[in-house]
């Protein structure tokens, strides 16, 4: 068995806003074509740390970052490194739904275009399948040109997913994508996050621990800032190393 | 302590009195035996199906735990590992039955020789140390007497091969003994299979508290 290829690195993150010291010397490796979940409390900075990923923290004011983030072993902050050549390549899925305030169909098809495809045929074709993959196509097929606000809190976070994959990046941030959807949309999402593992690395952000158990290949716990603990999923859910895990995944919290 | 926590603990609670059942089952059986009490038999034999009862409620109570919980590390462990202690909880039960029917059926005071050279009483004295070892090893959440209780299991598996022994000499004085003598010897292995449960429960243990896996690590006989 080869090695698996490094995807996605942090080294010795450190990142603040202002004074406030949100991440603290962050190590981590992550697999090329693997899932990883991270898990911790409100507030500890698993959305912080994964927007580093794909620059989102850039456009908040006063922020500042020591460390090396690193994509294919190239650090993304490097000064030679095109924003939106990078986002291009890492998608994201918000925590919250912010679909675009454009038809369901031109949200989906909106990255294809800023990026300069024309063919309307092919667009047509990814809108499809990126629908279909974000299970949604059976429910908005008959309305793609109504607004993205028409649909369910639940039904625009799967636009957003479908959003994310049109452009078919290599790596996928989800942030809670499945808060606020049912178990079967859920279900849906998950069973697509096996799907996609062929093709991506997939980091997600979930509260919902069974979630993170049975999508990810590897789970890390963040607490106040710090990585506590960055092991197989099977590992943290059934021995974890540190107590704080233990007691953040069982529930004995505070 | 959380309402999760309490429906654990009554969990555990509940097989730890399952655990004081089977312990008083193989007591009374080891004095049916041994003093060639008949009703203490019949007394083990009526109760063995409260052992039962213990059984389904405990395998019930364990799923519905993981059903409406999901519980994972320790807590998963803990329902795991009692899940399995049930199950050969009960099984030591059944076996204590089995000895006190054939005590009821077949034992006569004639024998009383040949068990007292089986050495049928120090087998059952160590097999009621293991389970009260174990048992407190489950309540203090303590494991470091699982190395004492796993070299008792190897001491009653050489006290079953001795007493093999014993029965092959005293079958070839007493041939027109021997059907008797056959039933001593599965009574003798009985008591060999209890050891291994014991055995296999203190691995659990050992599970639930170090969540080290230790079955099938040595050469522990299963048959
Ligand atoms: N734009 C911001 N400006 C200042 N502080 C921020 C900002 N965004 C986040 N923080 C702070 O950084 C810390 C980490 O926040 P972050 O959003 O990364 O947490 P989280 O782990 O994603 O929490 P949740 O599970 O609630 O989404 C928090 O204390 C938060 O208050
Ligand atoms: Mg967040």
């Amino acid at each position: 068995m080869d090695e698996k290829k490094i995807k996605l690195e942090a080294k010795n993150v450190n990142f603040y806003y202002d004074d406030f010291h949100a991440l603290k010397g962050i190590n981590m490796q992550i697999e090329q074509n693997s899932v990883v979940a991270f898990i911790g409390p409100s507030g500890c900075g698993k959305s912080t740390f994964l927007r580093l990923f794909n620059r989102m923290n850039d456009l908040i004011d006063g922020t500042h970052l020591t460390g090396e983030c690193l994509l294919d072993g190239r650090d993304i902050y490097d000064k030679r490194v095109h924003v939106d050549e990078l986002r291009k390549n890492v998608g994201m899925v918000f925590q919250k739904p912010n679909p675009f305030p454009k038809t369901i169909f031109e949200n989906v098809a909106y990255g294809l275009r800023v990026n300069g495809v024309k063919d309307e045929k092919y667009i047509k074709q990814r809108v499809e399948e990126s629908l279909q993959s974000a299970a949604l196509w059976e429910e908005v097929k008959d309305k793609l040109k109504k607004s993205a606000f028409e649909l369910s809190g639940g039904q625009q976070q799967r636009l957003c997913i479908a959003r994310a994959m049109a452009i078919s990046p290599s790596v996928l941030l989800m942030d809670e994508p499945a808060s606020a959807l049912d178990p079967i949309s859920t279900a849906k999402i998950e069973e697509l996050i096996h799907e996609l593992k062929k093709d991506y690395t997939i980091v997600i952000v979930t509260h919902n621990m069974q979630q993170a158990a049975r999508v990810s290949d590897k789970t890390g716990f963040f607490l106040l800032g710090e990585l506590i603990e960055y092991d197989q999923t099977k590992k943290i859910f059934l021995n974890p190393e540190k107590e704080s895990t233990q007691n953040y995944i069982t529930g004995r919290f505070g | 302590m959380n309402h999760l926590e309490k429906e654990m603990l009554a969990l555990r609670n509940e097989v730890l009195d399952m655990w004081a059942l089977v312990y008083s089952q193989l007591e009374k059986t080891k004095g049916a035996l041994l003093k060639d009490n008949k009703d203490l038999a019949r007394e083990v034999i009526s109760r063995e199906r409260r052992v039962n009862a213990y059984e389904l409620k405990i395998d019930s109570d364990c799923e519905n735990y993981i059903a409406l919980y999901s519980p994972v590390a320790i807590d998963l462990r803990l329902v795991l590992s009692l899940l399995k202690i049930n199950g050969t909880l009960e099984r030591i039960g059944d076996f204590a039955e089995g000895i006190s029917r054939f005590v009821i059926d077949t034992y006569e005071k004639k024998y009383d020789s040949l068990i007292r050279e089986m050495r049928l009483e120090e087998m059952f004295d160590e097999l009621l140390e293991m389970l009260e070892g174990s048992r407190k090893a489950l309540e203090s959440e303590e494991t470091k007497m699982s190395g004492c209780l796993f070299a008792k299991d190897e001491y009653v598996d050489n006290l079953y091969d001795q007493s093999l022994q014993k029965i092959s000499e005293y079958i070839k004085m007493h041939s027109e003994d021997a059907l008797t003598c056959i039933f001593l010897a599965i009574l003798s292995r009985k008591l060999e299979r209890i050891g291994d449960h014991c055995n296999n429960i203190v691995e659990e243990i050992v599970f639930y508290i170090d969540a080290k896996v230790l079955k099938h690590a040595g050469k522990h006989k299963e048959v």
